[in-house]
């Protein structure tokens, strides 16, 4: 279990140095697009004079270094800072956006997971089958098409034609989980069916690379039942791969969800990100975007620790 | 409980009979036939030794007695029965039934056989709970049980440990063990001491052949080393390209056998060479030690290679023979000692070594088939360090590569080929030609005969002699081949857990009086005789019993 902590350290202050590169990229990107929020909010057609007392208002008018080294300083004492749009603390402003983010990716990781972990076993199980291969077609169908786009077959079929859910997701605080789940049905489907197929598809060829192993087919002169062959022998040593898969396509799911977040006018991080980068927030972008880079720390960080507990032979080493 | 009744006619003593098998394995051009009607009987208690070289389909018969086949394979004709039900024709359910229960099969490599996923007594258990046979419970007991009758140390224990935590020698026996979970009728044995060393091959050959008599099962033995065989099987049938070549009881096979091809399987390792005149020294090792991390696996050797004679080094794996080969090829930087090339210092590493040096030692490795580019054609493997030590370009290098082909065996034909087109032992052929192609003064073959079949192997040991004599180059040979290394070597060198144990000539080294550890691995390599594998754990327990 030591060498356990040790990577866990490791990889936690290894984390905390991606983030602070993270923080540069996106702090000198901001910066080096045209204008600033001072020429977004006043517009093309502000005097110069009010143009520059708005930027000695906000601290713009600070050389670059200073303005970072005063984020940074504020973020390490734990404070995000505000926003420089409306004044508001990003801390507020984000808590909400991101609770909806959670939610709406947790929804769609409980039905994606399952079924593509499910669909991954059996069509290596079926190898070959009319089955395997309808799904593969289908899966990997979707795959292909761009988010919005699938985004946009499910509104037409599921809420225009059909009227059973919303095409707006305007979640508010006060709706009820059940009334929350309906709003996030169809941004939650369209990821589902983005995401499942690269899980099923990582499932299915990490099982059928097992079985090709010699214990399955000693496990077979065993005299082992197919399902035992799958569930006891191939999958404890094909989970490794697909924890992987798993925890990408799930940081996927809090990271990647922008574009499907825009079509549904969705609440959550991606929407506020991109409106802030639009309006030159530099602040609520800094957030966000370390925000994502931590969730992708954290996943990928858990699914090494499981790798590793599910494998004995770097569990228990010699 | 799992002491299984003869479910059979008492009278009716045939486990299994085979009639007119066939089997077909697919290739580019379609299906051809590998196994081409094979007539086999078995009786209760008996063992039938399958004897031949690789391909000559005796894996593949041994799984038909399973009724499986490898994928791309497939039985096409032919009866194998079993119990009175053809295993040809059973439904793949019905065949489940039978596998563990009342057939069951070793494998080759138990290290790859076992799942790493879970513990060794877990997979015992599962065979036995999985037929129904007994209670998980009942099951862990019988698992000890075998593990001592095996002779498995801390059996109460050792089925807790996960495959990789133990020794290949142990764990054949714990797979020999969970074949024997349900008391089968018939056991496969299909290989299962060709990748251990001598020393363990023993107590696995020793721990298999009391099981059977005990257990009184019925077994077939697959091998391509006939001493093996002969300390096993009551029978021998010998094999060659899916055909019998031979058939009869063990001693008669051994002592007065009819076929040309048996009489060269017999000889294979008879190639000796005669002495040769000692040079000066090549090669001079001084109190090398060598580490990986903090474990020290190089403990002072010394020992020199005379210009154009062969220093074998032999011992069992992890005796440090392979890492010597390291650090003599800069791979692996000595931690003391000096490594002497024609009387210049080797620099520890690789990087500091000039371009001259490491032109004039090269190596080549035990696997052909992981040491040679896939994706690279023969005039590629070949000009390349043609190109690079020597400069040769365009037709002089065309040249020289059909040279080289023709030193080797093979012809201009072959320039054109991937590896993947050529066989075992062409390749290993083709790893000599590569390094002979950089004109080495030195030639380190690590293992290079031990992935080989006995005749194919004999052949490149020949092949090196040759081109000894041709060209004077020396060789460093490492292996854990004893019949090897009375073929080929000038000098002998033991090593033991990092240690030179005994080094001397040749005819020193293997007239007595020995080392001790000499002794018990000279010892252990199979004779063949019969009887050798009972005389000699007499004469093993003796002084244990004294």
């Amino acid at each position: 279990m030591g060498n356990i902590l040790t990577l866990v350290l490791k990889r936690l202050a290894l984390g905390v140095f991606v983030l602070w590169i993270v923080s540069l990229i996106i702090f000198l990107g901001v910066s080096m697009l045209p204008g600033d929020v001072a020429t977004e909010i006043l517009g093309r057609s502000a005097l110069p004079e009010t143009v520059a007392a708005f930027r000695r208002e906000l601290g713009l008018d600070l050389p670059l270094h200073v303005r970072y080294l005063d984020w940074l300083s504020g973020l390490l004492s734990g404070d995000l800072g505000n926003s420089l749009a409306n004044g508001r603390a990003i801390s507020e402003l984000m808590g909400e956006r991101l609770g909806n983010t959670v939610f709406l990716a947790a929804v769609a990781a409980c039905v994606a997971v399952p079924v593509s972990l499910m669909l991954g076993l059996l069509t290596a199980l079926y190898r070959g089958s009319l089955f395997d291969r309808l799904t593969n077609l289908v899966t990997l169908t979707w795959m292909s098409f761009p988010e919005f786009f699938v985004a946009y077959i499910l509104i037409m079929f599921l809420s225009v034609q059909l009227g059973w859910f919303p095409s707006l997701s305007t979640m508010r605080p006060g709706n009820g989980f059940g009334e929350a789940l309906h709003l996030a049905a169809l941004p939650a489907l369209t990821l589902t069916l983005v995401v499942a197929a690269h899980m099923m598809r990582m499932t299915r060829a990490a099982i059928i690379s097992v079985l090709a192993s010699p214990y399955i087919e000693m496990a077979r002169l065993k005299g082992a039942t197919r399902y035992s062959l799958i569930v006891r022998h191939a999958l404890p040593n094909a989970l490794a791969p697909i924890i992987n898969v798993v925890a990408v396509d799930l940081a996927y799911l809090i990271v990647g969800v922008v574009v499907v977040e825009v079509v549904f006018v969705y609440p959550g991080l991606g929407q506020l990100m991109v409106d802030s980068v639009q309006r030159r927030d530099v602040p609520v972008v800094q957030a966000c975007s370390l925000i994502f880079a931590a969730t992708y720390v954290m996943l990928n960080l858990i699914a090494d620790i499981l790798s590793i507990l599910t494998n004995p032979r770097l569990l228990y080493p010699r | 409980m799992m002491n299984r009744e003869n479910m059979s006619d008492p009278r009716d003593d045939v486990v299994l009979e085979m009639r007119g098998l066939r089997i077909e394995g697919q290739n580019d051009a379609g299906w051809v036939e590998i196994v081409k009607g094979i007539d086999l009987t078995l009786k209760r208690g008996e063992v039938l030794g399958l004897i031949g070289e690789s391909g000559a389909g005796k894996s593949t018969i041994g799984l038909a007695a399973l009724g499986y086949a490898r994928p791309g394979c497939r039985i096409s004709g032919g009866v194998s029965l079993f119990d009175g039900a053809d295993l040809n024709v059973l439904s793949e359910d019905e065949l489940r039934r039978l596998r563990g229960v009342r057939i069951a099969y070793v494998a080759q490599s138990a290290a790859a056989s076992f799942n790493p996923a879970h513990r060794i007594i877990d997979q015992f258990v599962e065979v036995a709970t999985l037929h129904g046979a007994c209670d998980a419970a009942t099951a862990r007991q019988e698992a000890v049980a075998l593990y001592r009758k095996l002779r498995l140390p801390d059996p109460e224990t050792i089925g807790d440990r996960f495959p990789h935590q133990v020794s290949g020698g142990q764990l054949q026996r714990a797979m020999v063990a969970m074949a024997m979970a349900c008391r089968p009728d018939l056991i496969v044995f299909d290989e299962p001491t060709t990748a251990l060393d001598v020393t363990t091959q023993i107590e696995v050959l020793a721990a298999i052949k009391d099981v059977v008599r005990d257990f009184n099962t019925a077994a077939i033995y697959i091998t391509h080393d006939l001493a093996v065989v002969a300390q096993l099987a009551d029978r021998i049938m010998v094999l060659r390209y899916g055909e019998l070549v031979e058939e009869g009881e063990t001693r008669r096979v051994l002592e007065r056998p009819n076929a040309a091809y048996t009489r060269e399987l017999l000889a294979s390792g008879a190639a000796r060479r005669v002495g040769s005149h000692v040079g000066r020294a090549i090669l001079e090792i001084g109190d090398v030690s060598a580490a990986y991390g903090a474990s020290k696996v190089l403990h002072d050797v010394s020992l020199s290679v005379a210009e154009g004679t062969t220093v074998a080094i032999v011992g069992e794996s992890g005796s440090g023979k392979s890492t010597l080969a390291r650090v003599v090829t800069g791979l692996l930087p000595c931690t003391g000692g000096t490594v002497r090339f024609d009387g210049e210092e080797l620099k520890p590493t690789l990087r500091e070594r000039s371009s001259v040096l490491r032109r004039r030692i090269q190596l080549v490795h035990q696997t052909p088939d992981t040491s040679l580019n896939p994706r690279q054609r023969v005039d590629e493997i070949l000009g390349r360090p043609l190109t690079f030590f020597h400069g040769m370009t365009g037709a002089a290098r065309k040249e020289r590569m059909v040279e080289l082909l023709d030193q080797i065996e093979l012809g201009e034909a072959f320039l054109q080929r991937y590896p993947g087109e050529l066989s075992g032992g062409q390749k290993q052929r083709l790893c000599i030609a590569r390094a002979l192609a950089a004109e080495p003064d030195l030639i380190i073959c690590d293992e290079v005969t031990s992935a080989l079949d006995q005749l194919v192997a004999r052949g490149i040991l020949k092949l090196l002699m040759r081109l000894q004599e041709e060209l004077r180059v020396s060789y460093l040979f490492i292996t854990h081949d004893i019949a090897t290394v009375r073929a080929i070597a000038d000098e002998v060198v033991v090593m033991h857990q990092g240690r030179v144990v005994e080094q001397g000539p040749k005819e020193e080294i293997f007239v007595p009086p020995h080392h001790a550890y000499t002794e018990l691995l000279l010892a252990s390599v199979p004779q063949m005789d019969p009887d050798w594998l009972d005389t000699i754990r007499q004469t093993r327990m003796a002084p244990a019993q004294s």
